[in-house]
């Protein structure tokens, strides 16, 4: 199964992605264990772990999907919304937080209007935190995809942010709520 | 064949027994929450642990195989203190409030807790926050009283086949609950309540309808009829500490009228006229199929279960047109109460409150369907589960076992035995057969006592056949054909026989499914907790019951004459159609 790793793959089209999931599932179809792999295969596929995706694993692995849904949620490195292109990661481990990374990171919230674990509505950005990725000396440091930002100053944000951005305004992206689907 | 010692008294048991089942089987009780006979033993709430000497640690005996040699101890000063360590840690956390909880004297957990002595609770810890989740009709979930013990897992997944809950997310926010934490009614619930027959404690119960039948019975200026399903009499008095099994038909009568129930009736009394209904239906089918050549949706299933009929609409759509039309015996009843009966007694149909008494909890989803209004009204108002009116006969006071027995109001009280059997796995089926033979052949059914013993038992799936002669003229047609029926309880037996029609591996002309292990009398609102054992005493009072009727077969109850006579003309005809029959939605799967 040739599993698109980057996140251009958001620009393939969904019904093509589903299909191309229906040729995994079919692969695992029947065999023990197959859940977790098939999470993971999916994720890489869409870059997130849609809802339409999960029904699908659901039902054709003979799941039920609170069972699909427990597994997603048990691992963290499982989600189930969309990744921005870039990635920009937060330190607060003990160097960087006690040098203003919970205030670096309260900058970036307020300036994309995301909160930890979402993604902008133009999917330009997701936002997570770390423990610590070995830049103490110059903390507090952030990471956005590849690129470490040390000595980052709040203030800072808007002017690092600013060179990923592809020019349009940002909103927040709202995470899967409670309700949905009929009685 | 290990042969062991447990409090020093020796004992052999098969191989495979678990310490748990082994102690139990020699009359040595071991506290337990998350264990549930021959469903789940997962070793999860560590209070049934035991000492086996030599072992370094305390073992769950609910897991732990017994072993050749072994010496196990259940009671002593270590065990005792280990399982009042973690009850004391359950308690920590339990977001709990006895004496406000629907479970208060009937919880699991304070069970335990009293009989392990706790006086205090030592730890401190962060208490789980109340989080209630009433968006269905039938069940409320608080999530802030679940001790995690996945009992309710166990039976949705593997009993059921549902699959509606599952753990999620994970450490300290884990919850037992739909997918993503989500409510109840945004996943493929069938609202059975087999959860809430098996939770432990107060985290899933039946949403409350006590409250608004006081309201009804205290309004004048409503005439509140009751009906009470066959199930209920044979397990209400358990809630009174009766031995399961009790038939206790005439007390119950007699509460209900100390309650302040204007009227009396019985559900039998429509479970008769859902034979009739339903069997002329398969009968048509049958017709069409054989004799017009023409294509049929056979096997016919039955539709008594509300927790079956949102399967079917979830899961099997496209079974949608095998499932019978009839409503169920409850919901005809409201209808046949605020139109026929209301006539009668010159009322208006707002002017009557229908209460029903079920041993199930989706017979409270059921009657909130917005369809179940023919009257012109909601057809029935509320719903009590076995439990509540055991409970609001304790509201009031009522010595229940020194009641004196009393029996129905006429007309819509008065049944045939065949009416009683609704309540057993098998019931339904054998109570249609006895009419729809004798409607072909002009005979009885051809089973000594009526009884056809291949689909009474508690076998998942239960397969029988007739082969039709001596028929009628009328029924000619069907000479010499042999029908087939198959009768499965327990949704996951149902889903096994699903497959197997899907696959064609089976065919039928007629299917009885009753959502609930053993049927009604094993219902999600019967008290609690019921076992295999427990089912098996309904049922046999449930028989019992039957065999002692005058009347055991639905065609021959003279008020089914009447109401035929006088209002509904026939079988199948206009008024039927309209008032006792109904129609089915396909629903989400997930
Ligand atoms: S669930 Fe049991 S222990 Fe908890 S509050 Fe209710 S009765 Fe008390
Ligand atoms: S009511 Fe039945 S289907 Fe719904 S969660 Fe409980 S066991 Fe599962
Ligand atoms: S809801 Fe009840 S049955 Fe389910 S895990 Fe919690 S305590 Fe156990
Ligand atoms: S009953 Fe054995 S661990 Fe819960």
């Amino acid at each position: 199964m040739a599993a698109k790793t980057c996140t251009c793959s958001l620009e393939v089209n969904e019904q093509e992605l589903l299909k191309r999931l229906d040729d995994v599932l079919n692969d695992y179809k029947g065999k023990p264990g197959a859940l977790i792999p098939v999470l993971q295969i999916t994720q890489k596929m869409f870059g997130y772990l849609p809802e339409v995706a999960l029904k699908r694993i659901s039902r054709k692995l003979d799941k039920p999907f609170s069972e699909v849904a427990g597994v997603v949620g048990f691992y963290s490195f499982f989600s189930t919304v969309p990744r921005g292109r870039h990635l920009i990661r937060v330190c607060l481990g003990t160097a960087c937080y006690v040098r203003g990374g919970k205030q670096v990171l309260d900058a970036i919230k307020k300036n994309l209007s995301i909160d930890v674990g979402e993604t902008t509505t133009d999917r330009n950005f997701s936002l997570e935190v770390a423990r610590c990725f070995g830049a103490c000396g110059l903390a507090p440091a952030i990471t956005v995809d590849d690129d470490v930002h040390q000595r980052v100053k709040p203030a800072r944000v808007k002017e690092i942010l600013e060179a990923y951005l592809p020019g349009k305004a940002v909103k927040r992206v709202k995470s899967p709520g409670k309700k949905g689907g009929r009685k | 064949m290990p042969k062991l010692t447990i409090d020093g008294k020796p004992v052999e048991v098969v191989d495979g027994t678990t310490i748990y089942d082994a102690a139990r089987k020699h009359g040595i009780r071991i506290p337990t929450l998350c264990y549930l006979e021959s469903i789940q033993a997962i070793g999860a709430c560590r209070v049934c642990v035991v000492e086996v000497e030599g072992a370094r640690t305390l073992v769950a005996s609910c897991v732990m195989p017994a072993a050749e040699g072994m010496k196990v101890i259940t009671n002593s000063r270590r065990v005792r203190e280990a399982r009042r360590a973690v009850v004391e840690l359950l308690l920590s956390e339990h977001n709990g409030n006895c004496q406000t909880c629907e479970r208060n004297n009937d919880c699991e957990l304070q069970a335990v807790a009293f009989d392990l002595g706790i006086k205090e609770i030592t730890y401190e810890g962060g208490k789980t926050k109340a989080d209630v989740d009433s968006s269905t009709e039938a069940i409320v979930r608080d999530n802030g009283k679940c001790i995690k013990c996945r009992r309710c897992v166990a039976v949705c997944t593997q009993v059921q086949k549902v699959g509606a809950l599952f753990p999620q997310f994970r450490g300290f926010k884990t919850v037992i609950g739909p997918a993503f934490g989500r409510d109840l009614d945004a996943v493929t619930c069938i609202q059975c309540g087999q959860c809430a027959a098996v939770c432990p404690v107060g985290a899933i119960v039946e949403k409350d309808h006590i409250g608004r039948v006081w309201t009804a019975l205290d309004d004048p200026t409503k005439t509140v009829v009751v009906q009470t399903a066959p199930a209920v009499r044979a397990a209400l008095g358990e809630c009174f500490g009766m031995p399961a099994g009790t038939l206790v038909t005439g007390k119950m009568v007699a509460a209900l009228r100390r309650l302040g129930f204007d009227t009396v009736f019985d559900t039998n009394f429509t479970a008769d006229l859902t034979i009739i209904e339903e069997g002329m239906e398969l009968l048509s089918r049958l017709k069409k199929a054989v004799k017009d050549k023409k294509p049929a949706a056979l096997p016919q299933f039955t539709s008594c279960s509300p927790g079956w009929i949102k399967y079917v609409e979830h899961f099997y759509p496209e079974f949608i047109p095998n499932l019978s039309t009839c409503k169920s015996p409850q919901q005809m009843f409201g209808t046949v109460a605020k139109t026929y009966w209301a006539k009668k007694i010159g009322k208006k149909a707002e002017d009557i409150f229908v209460v029903s008494v079920m041993p199930c909890v989706a017979k409270k989803y059921e009657c909130s369907r917005p369809e179940m209004n023919d009257s012109g009204v909601q057809d029935v108002d509320a719903v009590l589960t076995t439990r509540e009116l055991g409970r609001m006969i304790k509201q009031a006071g009522i010595d229940f076992t020194s009641l004196p027995d009393e029996v129905v109001d006429p007309i819509m009280g008065v049944s045939s035995g065949a009416a009683d059997i609704f309540a057993n796995t098998g019931g339904v089926m054998q109570a249609a057969l006895r009419t729809a033979f004798e409607v072909i052949t002009g005979r009885e059914l051809p089973f000594e006592n009526l009884y056809i013993e291949a689909i009474a038992g508690m076998e998942g799936i239960k397969e029988a056949e007739v082969t039709i002669e001596g028929t009628l003229p009328e029924w000619s047609f069907l000479e010499g054909v042999t029908c087939k029926f198959a009768v499965a309880h327990g949704i996951g037996n149902a889903h096994r026989l699903m497959e197997n029609l899907k696959s064609g591996k089976s065919s039928y002309h007629f299917v009885e499914v009753m959502t609930c292990p053993g049927g009604c009398i094993g219902g999600g609102g019967q008290p609690r907790l019921t076992t295999d054992a427990i089912r098996k005493n309904r049922i046999k009072a449930i028989y019992k019951e039957d065999a002692g009727k005058k009347v055991r077969k639905s065609h021959e109850n003279p008020k089914i004459k009447q109401i035929y006579g006088e209002f509904l003309n026939m079988p199948l005809g206009e008024k039927s159609h309209h008032l006792l029959h109904t129609e089915y939605v396909s629903r989400d799967r997930v």
